[in-house]
């Protein structure tokens, strides 16, 4: 095979010389990254073999997988990078062997590639107990996105999990199991969860809170045997002579470092495994280095990303010859996650090991909260603590303990919530580290505000990368943007238009508190000019949604957009589609029937919608009424198609005809879209109601969604097709309908009110605050003590609704405006069709072209 | 409409008037659109009064009739109309385009005399 072997370039010292990297994970990818920061380009050839088939990717949020994100979305490697920065990468491909004499390594495809340098970046394995029956089909582990399709595809006929380890990683997997709608169980081998950063107390309320979220917890159970029949895993049994049925385990016990090719090239191991480094990174071989979790330092091991991504800035000042290079000497294993919507956080000494230490703590049992802080012995310096179910606190806690900032007189106080914060970002120095993910200062971050301009959190996420790993300190991070922007003088806009100087969610706080029921009067106490096509829809919207007045109606009709403003869908050539209401999608034969021959009447074009309704196209201004005249008289209504409104809630036929349906999905589809048709929002609604969680209505597409169980109903939110496809978020579980109509209510009204103008309920949720668990708060919880006044809104616009097309046709004056002219009984002269596949469409320009010269008469009477 | 002939008078500053219908016939901050001879003109009503302006209601950018159906507004007080279609913003008092200026709609006189709408005929 030396044939295959690149030559490297060692009698040029002038030419690059060859650096591989082995492992393509977070801390990899990021070495490769400072490296092209740090200008490697002209030094270096950079390879990268990865053995998963894709390129680096976010790992630490891989439960959101479960959720609403995708590989892509997870993926840490901007498109071009590695292409645009030479670096070369062999996906899917692992490095089998080192050749340490030779300096060239071997990977499993048979690629030979020689190296001055070498950095093993290969991270770890998850640690499966040697337990009889660990290998049994229905038995996983939880590290790789791969991983996770295995668990998703099995999960589909599983309906208990239990996760082996109640770590941070377990917590993160009971997690996943719960989103894929599992009864989750968690088993414990130590006396408590997370015993590596939480004590007794704070381990018993976070089970207590745990617990709560539907997931069971059992600690103290050393597992025995993985019992299957037939094939199929059924139970395992521990230590104490108990047992817990389940149909999948998950193990997520601990990591190990995988040194293994270290080990095998004879590279010197740490004592509890992990390759050796020292202070710059360098294995024992000094031209091997080992960065993330395959190295261990002073036979430690860490299993952290920010650990990782140091070694990454230390290996990378190393090969780059950076004169000040940085070292590193441990890591600061402090943590702040979200797990299960329960926040924990753990820094510094945490379980008060310093002599003298001394520790502070507060239980909240009705809060469901443990705050612990250990402090040195004259109670001036904070050492380290514990947060459990409230770590709003983490971030200021971290910098005082960093920065040495002397405590308060009383440093209970920092424990409670509503004190004043405890840390002004003035008192903060500039050198603090408020990311320890990606090593961001406070400086670099004031900087970045201040040189760049920038006055929005994501942006400045994006720009210094703070706050992108973990996200602990995405609030401090928040707080010195504010902080900042204040001292600059800058006021944060998001007024809707140059006629409001409000937000659509000021302006919908203004309009119903002060009871405003038209534009003109909106704009008289709030704002200036004539107003424009941005405000007169927005507000016209707000009204609907308020008041339900009818849009037709003097002061609003001069407010809509041309789709409301004659209730039908505008095309290109400014004829009209009509879209009547199909609820559900049920429709009788006779119905049906009506719908054909009124297209047949008109000459419309007609084409089945991805909403199971029918759109008949073509429709001239002139021929609207008539047409509606038609279609009331047979029994429909307004689909509201033209909208910003509840378009339709899809369904599948359920319990009734399908073999696997377990509830009636049709009727509640109906009597949903009939519940809130023409409910007027900051954008289009859809809605959809399966069976069974064969998902065939795709529920989990919409706006909001509602899957059967054998219990009730799942209520899913914030989901859309289109141009950026969302996945539902799973809201509430096992409903009955009473309870499921309830929350829907509320959670549209929330909705209405408090979004921006044209935003959709995906892109509102992604900016809001506090996310799933906020929002569960919120409609299921009634955090904000709302809810009856957002069901209150909603009984109004049930009680109020009438069919704009009805009442339309019942005013004469109001089909007046229909006509094309005002001054003639003429239709638009200038439309042009040409037949295709037995329709008409509208003509090209080029035939256009063709047919006006055999058509001199560009006036046709009304037929 | 009870009238479907076009009145045409002569005043003395030779514009020739043609009255097209009765104010009330557009609702407020709405438009309409009439058949001057041959030309469709798009008419636009501001607020309650009888302050009305004149286009043509071909929108250069659809190809389409369609401008009567924009929605009406100002941008720092230049009084506007929206396309329905692709929603480009016109200058009502000289038709250019304000977010394209090379594109403009043909402007046409128009008064309200004794409640009825009037628009200067062309050609």
């Amino acid at each position: 095979m030396d044939s295959l072997v690149e030559p490297r370039n060692v009698s040029m010292p002038n030419r690059k010389q060859t650096l591989v990297i082995v492992g393509n994970g977070m801390v990899g990818h990021r070495f490769l990254q400072l490296m092209v920061e740090k200008g490697a380009g002209d030094r270096w050839n950079l390879i990268t073999f990865g053995e998963e088939p894709r390129l680096a990717y976010d790992r630490v949020h891989l439960s959101q997988y479960f959720e609403d994100k995708t590989a892509a979305d997870l993926t840490l490697v901007k498109p071009g990078f590695y292409q645009n920065s030479g670096i070369k990468s062999y996906v899917g491909d692992r490095v089998v062997e080192i050749d340490r004499q030779r300096q060239v390594v071997k990977s499993a495809n048979g690629i030979e590639i020689a190296y001055d340098r070498l950095v093993l970046a290969t991270g770890s394995y998850p640690f499966v107990p040697p337990i009889q029956g660990n290998d049994a089909t229905g038995t996983f582990v939880y590290r790789t996105i791969e991983d996770l399709d295995a668990m998703k595809a099995y999960g589909q006929q599983a309906k208990t999990g239990v996760v082996v380890g109640g770590g941070l990683l377990g917590l993160e997997c009971a997690n996943a199991l719960k989103s894929l709608g599992l009864e989750t169980h968690v088993v414990e081998f130590a006396p408590r969860l997370m015993p590596v950063q939480i004590d007794e107390t704070g381990g018993a309320v976070l089970k207590e809170k745990i617990e709560a979220l539907g997931v069971q917890v059992h600690t103290s159970k050393a597992t025995t045997d993985i019992v299957s029949k037939n094939g199929k895993l059924v139970r395992m049994e521990f230590a104490d002579g108990s047992s817990l049925q389940t149909d999948m385990i998950v193990f997520s016990a601990g990591i190990r470092a995988r040194d293994e090719l270290a080990r095998n090239a004879d590279l010197q191991m740490g004592e509890r495994g992990g390759v050796m480094i020292d202070e710059t990174c360098q294995t024992s071989d000094p031209k091997v280095y080992a960065i993330g979790e395959c190295a261990s330092y002073q036979g430690r091991t860490f299993g952290l990303v920010a650990p990782g991504y140091q070694m990454a800035e230390v290996a990378s000042d190393g090969l780059m010859g950076v004169a000040a290079a940085q070292q590193f000497t441990g890591a600061d294993m402090s943590t702040k996650l979200k797990l299960l919507g329960v926040d924990v956080a753990s820094f510094g000494d945490n379980f008060a090991k310093t002599p003298g230490a001394k520790e502070l703590a507060v239980t909240d049992a009705v809060a469901g909260t443990y705050k612990k802080l250990v402090v040195d012995a004259d109670g001036k310096l904070l050492l380290g603590g514990i947060l459990v179910g409230d770590a709003e606190a983490y971030g200021t806690l971290l910098q005082l303990m960093q920065n040495q900032i002397p405590l308060p007189e009383n440093p209970l106080g920092l424990l409670v919530a509503a004190a004043a914060p405890a840390l002004s970002m003035d008192q903060l120095p500039d050198t603090a580290q408020v990311c320890s993910c990606n090593n961001v200062t406070k400086a670099q971050l004031c900087e970045a505000i201040q040189c760049d301009g920038i006055t929005e959190l994501p942006t400045l996420k994006q720009c210094t990368a703070a706050g992108t790993g973990c996200g602990g300190c995405v609030p401090l991070v928040k707080d010195i943007l504010n902080s900042e922007l204040k001292k600059a003088g800058v006021e944060v806009k998001n007024h809707i238009c140059e006629h409001f100087p409000y937000s659509r969610q000021e302006l919908y706080h203004l309009l119903r508190v002060g009871q405003i029921q038209s534009f003109d009067a909106l704009l008289e106490q709030h704002g200036t000019g004539q107003g424009c096509e941005v405000c007169k829809p927005t507000v016209a919207s707000m009204l609907a949604s308020s008041w339900n007045d009818y849009v037709l109606n003097t002061p609003h009709v001069g407010l809509q957009d041309t789709n409301d403003s004659f209730l039908a869908n505008i095309q290109k050539d400014g004829t009209y589609s009509v879209i009547p209401r199909i609820p559900g999608g049920e429709i009788t034969p006779e119905k049906l029937i009506v719908l054909g021959q009124v297209a047949q009447e008109f000459d419309l074009y007609t084409k089945i919608t991805g909403a199971q309704r029918v759109d008949l196209f073509g429709a001239r201004l002139d021929q609207l009424p008539l047409i509606w005249q038609r279609l009331v008289e047979a029994g429909f209504e307004s689909g509201h198609a033209y909208g910003k409104a509840l378009r339709t809630v899809k369904s599948c036929v359920g319990s009734t005809w399908c073999r696997f349906g377990v509830q009636d999905s049709t009727s509640l589809a109906i009597e949903i879209e009939l519940r809130y048709r023409g409910l007027r929002s900051p954008h289009k609604l859809k809605s959809a109601v399966s069976g069974c969680t064969r998902e065939c209505a795709e529920a989990q597409g919409k706006d909001f969604g509602i899957i059967a169980t054998e219990n009730g109903w799942n209520l899913y939110v914030c989901g859309n097709g289109g141009m950026t496809p969302h996945h539902a978020l799973l809201l509430a579980t096992d409903l009955d309908k009473e309870t499921l109509i309830k929350y829907i209510d509320r959670f549209l009204v929330f909705y209405i009110r408090t979004a921006d103008k044209l935003q959709r309920t995906s892109t509102w949720f992604k900016k809001l605050e506090g996310g799933l668990d906020y929002l569960k708060q919120v409609i299921i919880e009634d955090s904000l003590g709302i809810a009856e006044e957002l069901e209150a809104q909603m009984h109004h616009h049930v009680d109020t609704y009438q069919c704009e097309w009805k009442t339309t046709i019942e005013h004469p004056e109001k089909v007046q405006r229909f006509r094309h002219f005002v001054n003639a009984d003429v239709a638009d002269p200038s439309l042009v069709y040409v037949q295709e596949r037995g329709q008409k469409r509208p003509a090209t320009e080029a035939e256009r072209a063709v047919l006006s010269q055999s058509q001199d008469a560009l006036i046709a009477p009304v037929p | 409409m009870e009238s479907s002939t076009v009145q045409s008078t002569t005043t003395a500053d030779s514009t020739n008037w043609v009255t097209v219908c009765a104010l009330d016939a557009i609702a407020p901050n709405t438009g309409v659109n009439a058949l001057v001879g041959t030309e469709q003109v798009a008419i636009f009503r501001f607020g309650s009064t009888d302050e009305v302006y004149a286009t043509g209601n071909f929108d250069p950018f659809s190809k389409a009739f369609v401008m009567s159906r924009g929605i009406l507004g100002d941008r720092q007080g230049v009084l506007k109309v929206a396309s329905p279609i692709y929603k480009q913003n016109f200058n009502l008092k000289t038709g250019v385009c304000l977010d394209d200026e090379t594109v403009s709609l043909p402007v046409y006189l128009a008064r309200v005399v004794e409640g009825q709408v009037q628009i200067e005929a062309k050609g």
